[in-house]
């Protein structure tokens, strides 16, 4: 990892920070399904910022369209400085931003170390014929690959598993693989959907950690999750996405007593319940 | 097993071992010419059939890409080849000069046929690259008139074999008290080059470009995610697994003297994809094992049914080429039922299933 750019400790609300991410009015329909509604919202450099919503409310076709697998209806996304309308996923990813899968996408008949070795594949540069010749640099090149993929496993704590398939590793050995292999590509930015999704609470917790190394040693995070706990406990800010609209935006603590969340998150009659006692 | 992989960690015994393969590769065309020239050329014929699979295996087993049209690039070769060097047009390059052209178009070819099908997988891309090999077949078959490009059904005769100078593939030499007839030099020849593409084949798979095929192959979404440039690295493999049937086509053309489309159709594809599948795809070795089985056993079978059958029936019951593809069919089902995965699987393949029996 690059060595820490002294944001062990950011006060997102009180100081302003550098912007890395800017969604300006982002809007996807599908057919009759409006998945996002003019989203906009910023992400700092160094912060960890949650993306929260009940099912269906256009978190992962957030993800989708941030990183080119869709293209928005409206608005656009601006990464670093640039925008990033009309980029393909891979052409998103050499750009800096790397992401998971909710469900889990890995590349099964591979083994672990090898699916990191992939992660790689953007920011190297061997052809066909540097593999057919395998010439000084090339040999360099795929030492330097699986050196770095051994670090990367060994830094989300799976190193052990480098030779078993990938498809084999326990559920969490998963989580832990598929950010090893988006950390590979050097991502300025790693977007995580749900990667505590059917984690017991002490694979969440050494997550949460994980969590906390990744943006400590410069890398920002957006984490879409489900687990309240880890949201509010891991993130600076967060985002609240309903029927495709944002509904709130702020520091966790905040967000948890927003009345619209709640009411989004309970249904309407019970915060009127709530209201009325 | 265990011995086996124990010695592959003397450097010793590996070179001694090469050495042996060394020789018998050497030897094996005059052992054969003893039973008859007919085995030589047979062995010719399956070797181009390793290297077509060799091909067709970094499209389907590396990359994933169910390609029923393969054929086509084989045919292109060899097209290219007799028309730069027959009396047809009256032009007659030599060989280095056509092979290279011919892998160039090939590849040419791979690209046109890629570039359409790049959003599609499984049956439907098996669908479209059918009826592409069919399109290049039909053409080939057609391109008679208005002007005269390939010569119809009637197909190209009187290639030119390879030679160097006054040194050709096709004539009888003596060497250091050895005859060298002419299949005996094209199998000298095709070994080398069998060689060659079998290095550039095991140096593809591992590397940078191998890995990015495995991974289009294992999750395209999540390969592009990963910053794959998917459209690349699938035209790359078509271009390669063209270029390399474009070559074994080059070599046919000159080894057959002649060819027509006939040599092109669609079974062909079938045959090569059956080799590739029953080796085990995207295990070189596999994949040269199945080829060699598939092309020798039905020879073999051409030379053993009959007199099996007089010996045990005292006459004839079945004629030999139902047999042969009464027994073919059957051993391709039985594979498929007990060795899904191929004879050779690729290591990570068998190790699935190991763990699927436990």
């Amino acid at each position: 990892m690059s060595p820490a750019a002294a944001i062990d400790a950011p006060a997102p609300a009180a100081v302003p920070q550098l912007a890395l991410l800017k969604a300006n009015g982002v809007g996807k329909r599908f057919g009759g399904v409006q998945a996002l509604a003019a989203v906009s919202f910023t992400i700092n450099h160094g912060e960890i910022y949650g993306l929260i919503g009940p099912n269906g409310a256009g978190k992962t076709s957030l993800f989708n369209v941030l990183t080119g697998i869709y293209a928005p209806d409206g608005g656009e996304f601006v990464f670093d400085g640039l925008p990033l309308a009309g980029l393909k996923p891979h052409e998103v990813a050499a750009r800096g931003i790397a992401r998971t899968f909710q469900n889990i996408r890995l590349f099964g008949n591979l083994s672990a170390l090898e699916n990191v070795m992939i992660g790689r594949h953007v920011r190297t540069q061997a052809g066909v014929w540097g593999a057919i010749l395998r010439d000084a640099r090339t040999r360099a090149e795929e030492k330097a690959i699986e050196a770095r993929a051994y670090e990367l496993l060994e830094y989300v704590g799976i190193a052990r598993r480098a030779h078993d398939q990938a498809r084999h590793l326990p559920y969490g050995d998963q989580r832990r693989l598929e950010i090893a292999r988006a950390l590979a590509t050097e991502p300025e930015l790693l977007a995580l959907d749900e990667p505590a999704a059917g984690m017991n609470a002490t694979e969440t917790a050494s997550l949460k950690a994980l969590l906390e190394r990744i943006r400590h040693d410069g890398t920002t995070i957006l984490l879409i999750e489900h687990d309240m706990k880890l949201v509010m406990s891991v993130c600076d800010r967060v985002l609240v996405l309903d029927y495709g609209k944002k509904i709130a935006e702020g520091p966790a603590a905040a967000v948890q007593q927003d009345p619209a969340v709640i009411a989004a998150y309970l249904g309407g009659e019970v915060s009127l319940n709530l209201k009325g006692a | 097993m265990q011995a086996l992989l124990d010695l592959k960690k003397h450097p010793a015994a590996t070179w001694i071992g090469f050495a042996l393969v060394g020789v018998a590769l050497l030897a094996l065309p005059f052992a054969l010419a003893q039973v008859g020239t007919a085995w030589v050329r047979i062995t010719n014929l399956a070797i181009l059939f390793v290297l077509l699979s060799l091909g067709l295996n970094i499209v389907v087993g590396f990359a994933g890409l169910l390609d029923l049209g393969y054929i086509a690039f084989y045919a292109v070769g060899a097209y290219t080849y007799a028309l730069l060097a027959s009396p047809h047009f009256n032009i007659h390059l030599p060989f280095w000069i056509i092979l290279p052209i011919g892998a160039a178009i090939a590849c040419l070819f791979g690209v046109l046929l890629g570039t359409p099908t790049l959003k599609l997988r499984g049956d439907y891309l098996a669908i479209v690259t059918l009826g592409f090999g069919e399109i290049v077949r039909i053409f080939f078959n057609n391109l008679s008139q208005p002007f005269n490009l390939t010569n119809g059904p009637q197909g190209i005769t009187l290639i030119d074999p390879f030679h160097i100078g006054d040194f050709s593939f096709a004539k009888t030499d003596t060497f250091l008290g050895l005859s060298f007839s002419g299949p005996i030099k094209y199998y000298y020849l095709l070994t080398l080059v069998l060689l060659v593409v079998i290095v550039v084949n095991l140096r593809l798979q591992d590397s940078r470009i191998g890995r990015a095929w495995e991974a289009i192959r294992e999750d395209e979404i999540a390969a592009r995610a990963m910053g794959i440039n998917t459209t690349r690295i699938k035209l790359l493999a078509f271009a390669m697994g063209a270029s390399f049937g474009g070559i074994a086509g080059g070599m046919f053309s000159a080894m057959q003297g002649f060819i027509s489309p006939e040599s092109f159709i669609l079974v062909e594809s079938v045959m090569v994809l059956a080799m590739v599948v029953l080796g085990g795809m995207g295990n070189i070795w596999g994949v040269i094992v199945g080829a060699l089985l598939l092309s020798f056993v039905p020879e073999v079978l051409r030379y053993t049914v009959e007199p099996v059958q007089k010996a045990l029936f005292g006459r004839m019951l079945v004629e030999p080429e139902v047999i042969r593809m009464l027994l073919f069919g059957l051993a391709l089902v039985l594979m498929m039922l007990f060795r899904p995965a191929g004879l050779l699987p690729s290591a990570l393949r068998k190790r699935e299933l190991e763990v699927k029996r436990t």
